[in-house]
């Protein structure tokens, strides 16, 4: 495991512009978002690129975290939650009566803000969400791969099932949670604001991973640190008060924005 | 100068009277903690002191393990077997009514009720609590004996089958109560990450909360059925006084409790030796619940989840 910090080749992104998008895998659609009476959400349009990594930044209750935990559906367990507008994937709206949240849920999975491990062995952890999937092949082979995945097997192979996910420092519990959810090769893995616990040795490694996976998945990642968004994103999409500000190439966004407030909040007078 | 001196010195010390005002708060509060120790202490002299003159003549191995219960009719016999078994046959039936009821009423409280149902339901099931045994007892003679007739006809008007199943509602609302605590307490933050990786709600609940909420769960049930030993009211009026073994669901029973109610109420001298019995007898039950809720203290330690 590489323990420097990475500086990722914008290359790709400086070429990137919005109609080179590519081919989208989440779409919103003017979505608005109410819990009870309060709108955290106002509007959103937003396309999302395949096996890219896309940021949302925006300072705190912005929407950011509302709006990427709309992807995978986790607003329903939210009582008094209401949603107007559409959210596509693989041009099928999620919100139609007849998708299982749960379905979406197993190919779009999602890394939270404060490393959640289940109280359970290292190993169980990871082959949690293989087992309800009903997986038939070689779990133990599986349960590497994702530990491998997430640059995590050689610190823990000596005790897979000697110690508990609890017991694992914050970064690695964080990667036990990337790996946890690569296991069941999900297509998009949202990422709501994964580092924000952690040191600076934790972060870059974490980071490290998810240029790692943009190979295999498409990555949305929530932050408020700007200068995490610059250094792994492709994409990034800057939200202020529900609404979607700006939305373009990395690059763009953070060294010539079209929007006044981008600006400000880039540059940091508000936040 | 010097004054002012002073004056700043002096602000800096506690005003008068202070000092002792902390200490005898702070005695106050200790003497409260120290009075349960004393109180429980003393119980259990007075029990040993009690219960002497009876562990003089009778060995503890015949008051522990023999069957004949007969300390009022000659020939007397001082095996206590009937009255633990008594005990230990309403404390099952009861635990059968409480457990499943108790840990799905919470499961349902937790983890599926919404948050307006469940703020009135809980007040409800915790009104359960509050009802007088005494009314249990004589719902069980004399409501719930009557309708197992229908079920069972040759069930005797006392038994130990009603009593047992109504000690269990009995103890419902402090099972179900507890247990939804440790539930509940359970991190939302846990249960996002199991849902997110594509689990319904029931594998939720199957395989993430009630695993880490197992060791509350278990405590919760072993202070249930501490509280179901230690009952009187209900077994006393429902499961009858007749010392047999060994016990029988649809026949009369004698707890360890109802025996302490008989003799204690009768008229028995204190300082006979038939006095002596009910120190005995109460020690036996001390002794059990102590056992039960030691039980629960180490698995408690034992399985405890720290999510930090």
């Amino acid at each position: 495991m590489k323990t420097s910090i990475v500086v990722p080749s914008r290359r790709q992104a400086q070429r990137d512009d919005l109609s080179s998008l590519g081919e989208p895998i989440l779409q919103t659609r003017q979505l608005s978002l109410w819990y009870g009476k309060q709108q955290a959400l106002d509007g959103v349009t937003l396309d999302i690129p395949k096996n890219k990594i896309t940021a949302i930044i925006g300072p705190s209750g912005c929407g950011k975290s509302t709006l990427i935990r709309c992807f995978n559906r986790m607003n329903d367990l939210i009582p008094g939650v209401r949603i107007a507008g559409e959210i596509f994937y693989h041009h099928k709206n999620i919100q139609d009566p007849d998708v299982d949240p749960v379905e979406v849920r197993r190919r779009i999975g999602m890394v939270f803000q404060k490393p959640n491990p289940f109280p359970k062995s290292i190993y169980e952890n990871v082959a949690f969400g293989l087992r309800i999937n009903g997986f038939q092949g070689n779990l133990d082979r599986r349960v590497e791969g994702a530990l491998r995945q997430a640059a995590l097997w050689e610190e823990v192979t000596d005790y897979l099932h000697k110690k508990s996910g609890l017991d694992l420092s914050g970064g690695q519990q964080q990667r036990l949670c990337i790996a946890r959810t690569v296991a069941i090769e999900p297509e998009v893995i949202l990422m709501d604001e994964p580092c924000s616990s952690l040191d600076p040795i934790a972060t870059a490694k974490i980071e490290d991973l998810m240029l790692e996976l943009k190979r295999d998945y498409t990555v949305v990642i929530v932050t408020h640190n700007m200068q995490q968004a610059a250094r792994v994103s492709d994409f990034t999409a800057f939200l202020y008060l529900g609404r979607l500000i700006e939305y373009g190439p990395t690059k763009k966004i953070f060294e010539n924005p079209d929007k006044k407030e981008t600006e400000d909040y880039i540059t940091g007078k508000f936040g | 100068m010097p004054r002012e001196i002073i004056q700043e010195a002096s602000s800096l010390q506690a005003p008068r009277g202070r000092y002792l005002k902390e200490r005898l708060i702070r005695g106050i509060f200790f003497a409260c903690a120290f009075f349960a120790i004393i109180i429980t202490a003393y119980t259990i002299i007075i029990f040993a002191m009690g219960s002497a003159p009876f562990f003089e003549s009778v060995s503890p191995f015949e008051f522990i393990f023999t069957i004949r219960w007969s300390p009022l009719i000659e020939p007397f016999s001082y095996g206590a077997l009937p009255l633990i078994g008594g005990t230990l046959l309403t404390t099952g039936i009861a635990l059968l009514v409480a457990l499943p009821l108790g840990l799905l009423g919470a499961v349902y409280l937790s983890e599926y009720a919404s948050p307006n149902v469940r703020r009135a339901l809980k007040p409800i099931m915790e009104l359960l609590a509050g009802i007088p045994s005494v009314v249990f007892g004589y719902f069980a003679l004399l409501y719930v004996t009557p309708l197992l007739r229908n079920i069972f006809p040759d069930i005797q008007f006392w038994n130990a089958l009603s009593a047992g199943l109504v000690l269990g509602i009995a103890i419902l609302p402090l099972v179900s109560s507890l247990s939804e605590d440790i539930i509940y307490a359970v991190p939302r933050s846990v249960r996002e990450a199991s849902y997110a990786l594509g689990a319904t709600r029931f594998e939720t609940v199957r395989r993430v909360v009630l695993p880490a909420a197992f060791s509350g769960i278990t405590a919760a049930f072993i202070l249930g059925m501490s509280r179901a030993i230690g009952e009187t009211m209900i077994v006393a009026i429902a499961a009858g006084m007749t010392p047999v073994w060994p016990p029988e669901p649809l026949r009369p029973v004698m707890t360890l409790t109802a025996y302490i109610v008989n003799v204690a109420t009768g008229d028995a001298e204190a300082g006979a030796f038939i006095w002596s019995t009910i120190f005995a007898v109460g020690a036996l039950l001390f002794m059990m619940t102590l056992i039960l809720n030691t039980i629960s203290y180490f698995i408690v330690q034992r399985f405890r989840e720290q999510y930090e």
